[in-house]
């Protein structure tokens, strides 16, 4: 009995309705990512398409395996295993093997996301899950980093994206050293202005500081994120390292370097930001950003690895249950001491 | 018909009460020595020797051991016969012995052979007793050895220590570590129940369609 223009139209709450929903968050992170991803494709040329869309790929091969078949459509179209096999490839060194790349997303999403019951079900964030899971299990690939595409055209391909399936990439072509692996290996200093533009070795996304921050800007300008985390992040980098700077300048980064090397930027503004593994509270993200920083510093400064914006933030994912807890606000009308 | 009973009392240990992926006891040795087919073979042997040897002892004394001290008097049992199994292991393969090191001590502490005494071996005659401790130590076995060998082959590429990809390929590091045991057998669990869930769904259909028909 659907009349086209009735005289009374009833409703039932919730009557304000929020234009915002999952896939439409998904995307907009997606075309936050795309200047970080062409300048990916700029420097590193068709490898990094190919890395890509390998790691996209496994992550959307493990969403479609793993969804309910008659969810399968649906659980395709919120674009979260897109997003998390593009945040994965970002965080992949260039000359990785494709089926590496491919397995981390398919391990990203099946481990990190589908086992614990699907999208905002998990604990720790899928694509950094997917990264962790392959460090541990190839050392040596996820550590080998190629110089950046100068010279060399957009088609030539680095020979080691090409090893066979459980192949190695095999001891070819030159390396070259990430900034954070020169400053602490060799005490090299890398200028800032190659930091912030991306002429630097290291993995696809981490390459260029600003176009990351112009990202980051984007998606805070549509509300998609909170805004504390990547605030508290990289002011405590900011704070821990002018800190250690002042003590010795010669053996510690300047507060600059520390926040545009790496994949502190990608980590803080994309990663650590995921609205299922931060903190709701505003004053839990405040905590939850000062944890990382102080981790990303401990890990970078006195551990034995260049980085670790991927530990900090999956430790902190650890602890945000804990930290949710804590931080409830006090509920209208009633006493401190009351709780 | 007695035949029949003790055919029963061995599969139901292999496969429908399989003590790790069904009933997921003796976890220790499973996540501890199953980084390599060979080890997990050892472990599995010296675990179906002890297993089949206590259950023999306790089965034949069960009506002599007193019911208030009964579990002391198991792992006297069970403890004698790992001293067996551990310097048999020293005498024969010195080097497997090596590498299970504290785990061979600590088969006394596997709940599955104490659970199999305190659960069946103590209330049943021996020839049952023997075939289903049998039976769970076959599952146990199976369990180690498909651990094992999954583990060795994407870890080192190799399946009892004999390299099966050649020289090009790339171990799977965490395999051999123990966060490759955890992932391993969970992988296996998730098939187990997943297949479980499978005949659930398909018995009820049948069930519906009988009563329909």
């Amino acid at each position: 009995m659907k009349r086209k223009d009735p005289d009374l139209l009833l409703f039932h709450a919730p009557l304000l309705r929020q234009g915002m929903t999952t896939p439409k968050a998904m995307r907009d992170v997606l075309y936050a990512l795309a200047p970080a991803t062409l300048a990916s494709l700029w420097f590193f040329g068709l490898s990094a398409a190919l890395i890509l869309g390998a790691c996209i790929a496994g992550a959307v091969a493990a969403e479609w395996l793993f969804a309910q078949r008659e969810a399968r459509g649906e659980s395709l179209r919120d674009a979260s295993g897109i997003l998390t096999g593009l945040l994965l490839g970002l965080t992949l060194p260039p000359g990785l093997p494709l089926w590496m790349a491919f397995l981390g997303g398919f391990v990203g999403i099946s481990l990190g996301k589908a086992i614990w019951g699907g999208l905002g079900h998990n604990l720790f964030n899928p694509a950094l899950l997917g990264r962790a899971f392959l460090l541990a299990t190839f050392p040596i690939a996820m550590t080998t980093w190629v110089p950046i595409n100068v010279d060399g055209g957009f088609l030539d391909v680095y020979p080691g994206n090409l090893a066979l399936p459980f192949m190695q990439a095999g001891a070819d072509g030159v390396t070259a050293a990430t900034p954070l692996g020169m400053m602490k290996f060799e005490h090299t200093v890398t200028p800032l202005a190659d930091l912030a533009f991306g002429k630097v070795s290291g993995s696809l996304g981490e390459t260029s500081g600003l176009l990351l921050l112009l990202g980051g800007i984007f998606l805070w300008l549509r509300r998609d994120l909170d805004w504390r985390i990547p605030v508290s992040i990289l002011l405590t980098v900011l704070v821990f390292s002018a800190a250690l700077s002042m003590v010795d300048a010669a053996r510690f980064p300047t507060p600059l370097f520390s926040v545009f090397s790496g994949g502190l930027l990608l980590g803080a503004i994309y990663m650590a930001t995921d609205p299922v593994t931060s903190p709701i509270t505003p004053k839990g993200a405040w905590i939850f950003g000062t944890g990382t920083g102080v981790l990303v510093m401990l890990i970078r400064v006195f551990g034995g690895l260049p980085e670790g914006v991927m530990y900090a933030i999956l430790l902190m994912n650890a602890a945000t249950p804990l930290i949710d807890r804590y931080t409830q606000p006090r509920v209208f009308g009633r006493g401190a001491e009351s709780k | 018909m007695k035949k029949n009973e003790s055919y029963e009392e061995f599969v139901k240990g292999v496969w429908r009460d399989n003590p790790v992926f069904v009933q997921v006891l003796g976890m220790c040795p499973m996540l501890a020595v199953t980084n390599s087919a060979i080890n997990a073979i050892a472990m599995g042997l010296a675990t179906f020797f002890v297993l089949v040897g206590s259950s023999i002892l306790v089965s034949s004394f069960r009506h002599w051991i007193p019911k208030q001290v009964r579990i002391s008097c198991f792992i006297i049992i069970i403890a004698t016969f790992v001293t067996i199994a551990d310097y048999t292991l020293l005498a024969l393969v010195p080097k497997v012995h090596k590498e299970l090191g504290a785990f061979i001590p600590l088969i006394v502490a596997n709940c599955l052979i104490l659970g199999r005494q305190e659960a069946f071996a103590s209330r049943y005659p021996t020839r049952l007793a023997v075939f289903d401790a049998m039976g769970m130590a076959a599952g146990f076995l199976l369990a180690l050895f498909s651990l094992g060998a999954v583990r060795e082959i994407l870890g080192d590429g190799a399946l009892f220590g004999v390299k099966l990809f050649g020289e090009n390929f790339e171990p799977w590091v965490i395999m051999i570590l123990p966060p490759g045991g955890f992932l391993t057998l969970g992988v296996i669990l998730l098939f187990f129940n997943w297949f479980k869930y499978k005949k659930d769904e398909f018995l009820a259909e049948v069930a519906e369609a009988e009563r329909s028909s």
